[in-house]
């Protein structure tokens, strides 16, 4: 099985082409021009991960408090991982980096604040 | 009117404003003032929740306000008082500004040295001859990202972006992130202006489609936005009829370029370049008139926010210098655009230079495998290849003290030589 891919290690943005196994695993790459491309190819074709800023509303602020994950969580996860955050409820005062929800959906990435608010 | 005497004003608390000033005071200026329009500082950062600053000055990925908060904790380090809600509304070429804000009034600010570092702004609707109605739901994409990120508001449900920059790239992600539907998003040019990345990410990974070569050719609704019409267009850029789509839509986002804010500029008699809308400045970031610095996005529109702090740290420690033996001026080396190259900065080399002076340039169009080339009276100065040139990356390329030491004329040329 192959799959094309877009590089996004820099803006030569190399077309790379991935083949697969049958049961889905990686097995060779071509197209990329160094061995950056080469790396993200297999994790992108194999566990893709991202990381996932949003903001979130907390009581008695005006201003939605920016969160992110700590660690990139793998890219299936975005859409629950979004759901967990529309169910939590922070309150002031809040601190950058001050963990917000821990071990989101057990992906072992915590949703920590990237800001302060009062 | 009360008055006051400060050695170095920062005019803006943005990423340059803030780099310049902590530079200044490093350099041992005693009283440093930052004057911002905002409520808090931190610019355009504040409302960037994204990560993927700070990746060249940090060696990691930042989301905005935390790259933001690294300047703003070390000018509170170094007791640099930041002044908010203060507008800037003129400044003369003797280094007063005359501001204004609610606290303090009216007042009028004596330095020694401004650093003028207000960023840019996003290219209106105004700006772009769309056609159709004047209806609700037309925003920039910064301003909506504002909306989303600050101010905790949706702008609409179901949305088009018209421009592939990085902003509009990214408001497609975070508008669908929290809930609406993004239908497309219209580039005119036959590429993205974005990186890569961002394409990926922040419309692959949604199936949002980007529309090449096409553009908005109809916007209609009476109070709110109903619908856009998008087409392709040919080489000229002129829409091809036949092609249209129609797009039910309560949301347009224009993410289309941006101009750096000069009107305080241009009111103290600055010279500015038509190339990069910015101030004409020397390798110091010194513009024409002595004493008065520009970085930042004011300057010229920069990428990545690491090259304004970069550069606007260089401005600081030029004002500081200034301020401490008043050297300012030339003579000079001109610095020309040559094939390939759009908006040289700086446009101008103190030959009292000692290097190394980084030029920096837009590239006029997509070049693969090409060379950066500098030229001065016909001969070859300094050359830097790279396997690619795009608009969307500003390129930059190093004069070394021994390149500026013997040059046979005062005028160098920037070029791209393609393969």
């Amino acid at each position: 099985m192959e799959q094309i891919i877009t590089c996004i290690n820099c803006p030569v943005g190399c077309r790379m082409t991935v083949t697969l196994t049958d049961s889905g695993e990686f097995e060779s790459v071509s197209g990329n021009t160094c061995p950056r491309g080469a790396s993200y190819a297999r994790q992108e074709c194999t566990l893709p991960l991202r990381m996932i800023t949003a903001v979130i509303p907390v009581s008695g602020s005006r201003t939605p408090l920016s969160v992110k994950t700590n660690n990139p969580v793998p890219k299936k996860l975005i859409g629950s991982v979004m759901e967990e955050l529309g169910r939590v409820s922070v309150s002031l005062p809040v601190r950058a980096g001050q963990v917000i929800l821990r071990d989101v959906l057990g992906s072992g990435s915590d949703i920590v604040a990237t800001r302060s608010l009062e | 009117m009360s008055e006051r005497n400060v050695d170095i004003l920062v005019v803006g608390a943005g990423p340059a404003g803030l780099a310049a000033a902590i530079a200044a005071r490093e350099s041992g200026i005693g009283s440093v003032l930052v004057v911002e329009r905002e409520n808090e500082p931190g610019g355009i950062l504040r409302q960037c929740i994204h990560n993927g600053f700070g990746l060249h000055r940090f060696k990691e990925e930042l989301t905005g306000p935390e790259y933001a908060q690294r300047d703003i904790d070390r000018a509170a380090e170094l007791d640099i008082p930041i002044e908010c809600s203060t507008m800037v509304l003129s400044v003369s070429p003797d280094c007063t500004a005359v501001c204004l804000s609610s606290a303090r009034g009216l007042q009028v600010i004596r330095a020694k040295a401004v650093v003028l570092a207000m960023g840019c702004r996003e290219r209106p609707r105004g700006a772009l001859c769309t056609p159709g109605t004047r209806c609700a739901g037309i925003y920039s994409a910064g301003t909506a990202q504002r909306f989303v990120n600050l101010e905790g508001y949706m702008p609409g449900k179901r949305v088009v972006i018209l421009g592939s920059g990085d902003i509009g790239l990214i408001m497609a992600r975070r508008m669908t992130l929290q809930g609406a539907k993004v239908l497309a998003c219209v580039e005119i040019m036959p590429y993205s202006s974005g990186l890569n990345r961002n394409i990926v990410q922040c419309l692959q990974d949604y199936g949002i489609p980007l529309y090449l070569s096409h553009t908005v050719t109809d916007i209609r609704g009476r109070e709110r936005l109903e619908g856009v019409t998008v087409s392709r267009v040919d080489e000229k850029r002129n829409p091809v009829p036949g092609t249209e789509i129609d797009l039910d839509c309560d949301t347009l986002l224009l993410s289309c370029g941006l101009i750096p804010e000069n009107e305080l500029t241009a009111g103290a008699g600055i010279e500015l370049s038509p190339a990069t809308s910015g101030a004409v400045v020397d390798d110091s970031f010194c513009t024409g008139v002595p004493g008065i610095f520009s970085c930042g996005n004011v300057l010229h529109v920069h990428d990545l926010v690491d090259y304004v702090s970069e550069e606007s740290f260089k401005a600081g420690a030029a004002a500081a210098e200034y301020v401490l033996h008043g050297s300012c001026g030339g003579p000079y080396i001109k610095v020309l655009d040559g094939d390939g190259v759009r908006g040289t900065v700086p446009q101008k080399i103190r030959k009292e230079a000692a290097g190394p002076v980084s030029l920096m340039f837009r590239p006029a169009g997509v070049y693969r495998g090409s060379a950066a080339v500098v030229e001065c009276g016909g001969r070859e100065i300094c050359r830097k290849k790279a396997m690619i040139f795009t608009p969307g990356e500003m390129a930059l390329i190093t004069l070394k003290p021994e390149d500026l030491a013997s040059l046979p004329e005062d005028v160098v040329t920037v070029r791209i030589e393609r393969s």
